[in-house]
């Protein structure tokens, strides 16, 4: 009997292996560059890596593939590099000879694949599926582009000094005029030319320059 | 060598040196006078220093032999910079006017260098504040991280990024098509961005409210505007040496090529930088310095103007290089880690087998082998040079707005630098556009086209004017536009308006006696250097350039580069050649202001001609009018 539950077990692991190949149909060529995403974080790749690699798969495909019952079992890797690359292929649990379909699988992986990236603290760039692209992050559009905003500010404060500016002018000319009118009501000549030089400071200016 | 032209009634036209005494102890309220001298010199060194010196300065610098580059610069500087600098100072502080009241005070034909430098002024005021437009429009979109030209839009699917930023970069896609919206030929306009022509009036109006009183509010502002950028500049300074690679930036910049002296173009493009980094020929300079005191030291003022210039150049060339060496050093760096991984990637080599270090040792080892040599060949890895990437020599607004903010994108807190680098760009701009300003506006006014309307009218129609014009800076082909004027309205015109004013003076106001007005102004006569300046050398030197420049121009036929996203060698920058009628607006940017000199000569030797019977008639009313008018009653 035991002989006959190890031959099975020989048998479909090396069935397995023949399902795995690189280069196959419904398998993915998976990289890590665990080093240059980490530095001197970095883990070792082991087999216990491997085997959370494999659970993590098998979690992708039961929640967002069909509901199958996958099991570590199912996630079935070969071809492994020093490079920390591999090939994997994913058998469906009913049938341990048959291979779940190549977009089913990249499917799963799509819409979990943040939870895989963090699963090994990588990113896109450094988990590679050969052969899925990471999808791209719509970007944050704000309601008023922030540039008007900032825009907004810098015009209202022009405004308002152009406006201060030109009132202050117009009101100076007004009282000169008043003052003047007053002035040349009784004041003698002398005074007259010592107020010009008091007045004609530099703060007083004459609107129009005469050469 | 007293060769003067005649010139009568010269003193009838200009203020003796009694009257100048009397109008310092009187001071009469009529002319605006400069709050403190420190005002006048921040105002000056504003104006000089501009945007040539950051982005101008360091690209000559680079390309023609590094720290060799100093040797023309500063020669020129000396033969050329500081006499025209003098020159214009010390005839604005004698003839108390502006640029047209000093030469038609000279000489009535001679009345056509102010309008040309008017003319001047107002062109290159336009275009010069569109580019402020500009910085303007990078200023307001640096209020966000991350930055909008750090990464490249996704198109409408979301699938995927813009097809003509991924084939560029982002920094490129933001300029030419975020920002400029440029369309392919100046042929095709593409319409106002309406975008473009709200940073124009902002642009504008930030002027005129500066601008509005004349000197009595520019005199305020430049302390703001002239200091601003030389504590940016520091900042940038200490923040960029401590980057990765600033050091190789500075040694590319520096390091002499002692044999670019043998070339001409050297010591063409050295004179040209003098001639416009001081802003000669616009008549800014004479009009401020017309509001100077009569006794203000103008000798030390134009020496100390012109070492600030320089230093400033040098200075500010330095501070870019060092971002531009960190730039290179990223660049290489990512270049070549790219190539490691792809090495990794094809021989599935375990991590940290090939670094920076190894890489060329490890790329003999597998290339040894015939299989390992195919698969290389097939990768199709790139060649990293550092020095090629140093070498990216750019200038403009090219380095503005394409290197420098991607070199800011990879330093942390970006956004600040942004903002930091953008408030400088416009501070320099802005010092410099008051000059302009002021050259137009004193010119009015000296024309007493509208003799009572107030100083904050006048510029309020200048700057609305110029606004509406420039306006076709903001289609779609408006950089095109401002190329062109870049490249005609500033360059030949101010040549020619500087060598007449220096013959002017020498020999139509007469250098003795402008040799005596300096000794009766600031003590004593200008010694022999100044003289042989004057005299020979410097006008030699400004006509050799425009000769050479003018027969350039005239010789080749006049390309420009465009943007075209569907040409086949995009990202690279197609050449294309003018159309026809751009000729003719070439001819009329260049022409009008060189042709106004004799132009308006010949129109006042007419007027003096056809007119001669009425003037002699006027001229005796005028004597003693109640003299004529008893004889004239009588003799009816």
């Amino acid at each position: 009997m035991l002989w006959k539950v190890l031959l099975l077990l020989g048998l479909s692991s090396a069935w397995a292996q023949k399902l795995c190949s690189p280069g196959a149909s419904d398998g993915y060529k998976v990289r890590l560059s665990i080093n240059s995403a980490l530095g001197d974080q970095a883990y070792v790749w082991n087999e216990n890596e491997m085997f959370l690699f494999r659970a993590t798969l098998a979690f992708a495909m039961r929640t967002y593939s069909d509901g199958q019952e996958y099991d570590v079992a199912n996630v079935v890797v070969c071809d492994e590099t020093p490079r920390v690359s591999f090939w994997f292929v994913v058998t469906s649990p009913l049938d341990a000879s048959l291979l779940v379909d190549k977009r089913r699988v990249e499917e799963a992986v799509r819409k979990s694949r943040s939870r895989i990236n963090s699963a090994f603290l990588l990113t896109d760039d450094t988990l590679e599926f050969i052969g899925i692209p990471p999808t791209l992050e719509a970007p944050v559009a704000p309601d008023t582009p922030p540039w008007l905003i900032a825009f907004g500010v810098v015009m209202g404060g022009v405004g308002a000094g152009i406006v201060v500016l030109l009132v202050s002018s117009v009101v100076q000319k007004i009282r000169k005029k008043r003052d003047g009118e007053e002035e040349t009501g009784g004041k003698t000549e002398n005074e007259a030319a010592s107020d010009a030089i008091y007045n004609m400071s530099f703060s007083d200016d004459e609107p129009v320059t005469q050469m | 060598m007293r060769l003067v032209f005649p010139n009568p009634r010269l003193e009838d036209r200009i203020p003796s040196h009694e009257d100048l005494e009397l109008m310092e102890k009187v001071e009469t309220g009529d002319r605006l006078k400069w709050g403190s001298k420190t005002q006048y010199l921040l105002t000056c060194v504003g104006f000089c220093v501009g945007l040539g010196n950051v982005w101008r300065f360091p690209y000559l610098c680079q390309s023609h032999g590094g720290g060799a580059f100093m040797i023309p610069f500063i020669i020129l500087l000396v033969f050329e910079g500081v006499p025209l600098l003098y020159l214009e100072f010390a005839i604005g502080q004698r003839l108390r006017s502006g640029s047209v009241g000093v030469w038609s005070s000279i000489h009535p034909y001679m009345t056509g260098v102010g309008i040309a430098s008017m003319t001047v002024s107002f062109f290159v005021g336009m275009y010069y504040n569109t580019i402020l437009a500009w910085v303007m429009w990078y200023f307001l979109n640096s209020f966000q991280s991350p930055l909008p030209w750090s990464q490249c839009p996704l198109n409408d699917n979301l699938t995927d990024l813009v097809s003509e930023c991924k084939r560029s970069s982002p920094v490129d896609y933001f300029w030419y098509r975020e920002t400029l919206n440029t369309s392919t030929s100046i042929e095709e306009s593409g319409g106002l961005q309406w975008w473009m022509v709200l940073c124009l009036a902002a642009a504008w109006s930030v002027l005129y409210l500066c601008c509005i009183r004349g000197i009595e509010t520019t005199g305020k502002v430049v302390y703001i505007t002239s200091t601003l950028p030389y504590v940016v500049l520091t900042i940038f300074l200490i923040r960029g040496l401590t980057l990765k690679g600033s050091v190789e930036g500075i040694k590319f910049l520096f390091t002499p090529d002692l044999n670019e002296l043998l070339n001409p173009s050297t010591w063409l493009d050295a004179g040209a930088q003098v001639f416009y980094s001081f802003s000669l020929g616009v008549g800014g300079l004479i009009s401020f310095s017309s509001y100077n005191p009569v006794h203000n030291n103008c000798e030390q003022d134009a020496i100390i103007i012109a070492i600030i210039n320089g230093f400033t150049s040098i200075f500010a060339a330095t501070v870019i290089y060092t971002i531009i060496g960190f730039r290179a050093t990223k660049q290489f760096d990512d270049c070549l880690n790219e190539n490691i991984l792809m090495l990794l990637n094809a021989f599935d080599l375990v991590e940290g087998t090939v670094t920076e270090i190894n890489y060329d040792e490890m790329l003999q080892n597998l290339n040894s082998t015939i299989s390992g040599s195919e698969v290389i060949q097939g990768l199709d890895l790139s060649t990293c040079n550092l020095r090629t990437f140093l070498s990216d020599g750019v200038e403009g607004t090219g380095l503005a707005f394409i290197v420098f903010t991607e070199a800011i994108t990879k330093m942390p807190i970006s956004p600040l630098w942004s903002v930091l680098f953008f408030v400088m760009l416009f501070c320099l701009g802005l010092s410099t556009m008051f000059g302009a300003i002021e050259g137009v506006v004193v010119a009015i006014q000296d024309f007493k086209i509208f003799p009572t309307w107030p100083k904050e009218v006048i510029s309020g129609i200048v700057c609305l004017s110029s606004f509406l014009i420039a306006l076709i800076f903001s289609l779609g082909s408006g950089n095109y536009w401002l190329a062109l004027f870049d490249s005609y309205a500033g360059s030949i015109p101010l040549l020619i308006i500087a060598f007449c004013e220096m013959v002017g003076v020498a020999y139509v106001y007469g250098i003795e006696r402008f040799n005596k007005d300096i000794e009766f102004m600031i003590g004593h006569k200008p010694n022999i250097f100044w003289q042989a300046m004057w005299r020979v050398i410097s006008p030699l030197i400004v006509l050799v350039i425009f000769l050479i420049y003018f027969v350039n121009e005239v010789s080749s036929t006049l390309t420009y580069i465009t943007w075209n996203p569907s040409s086949e060698n995009f990202p690279v920058l197609e050449i294309l050649p003018y159309p026809n009628w751009v000729y003719i607006i070439i001819l009329l940017l260049a022409g009008l202001p060189s042709l106004a000199i004799p132009g308006f000569a010949l129109y006042k030797v007419l007027q003096k001609c056809c007119c001669k019977k009425t003037i002699k008639k006027l001229e005796l009313n005028t004597v003693s009018a109640n003299v004529n008018m008893d004889f004239f009653t009588m003799s009816e």
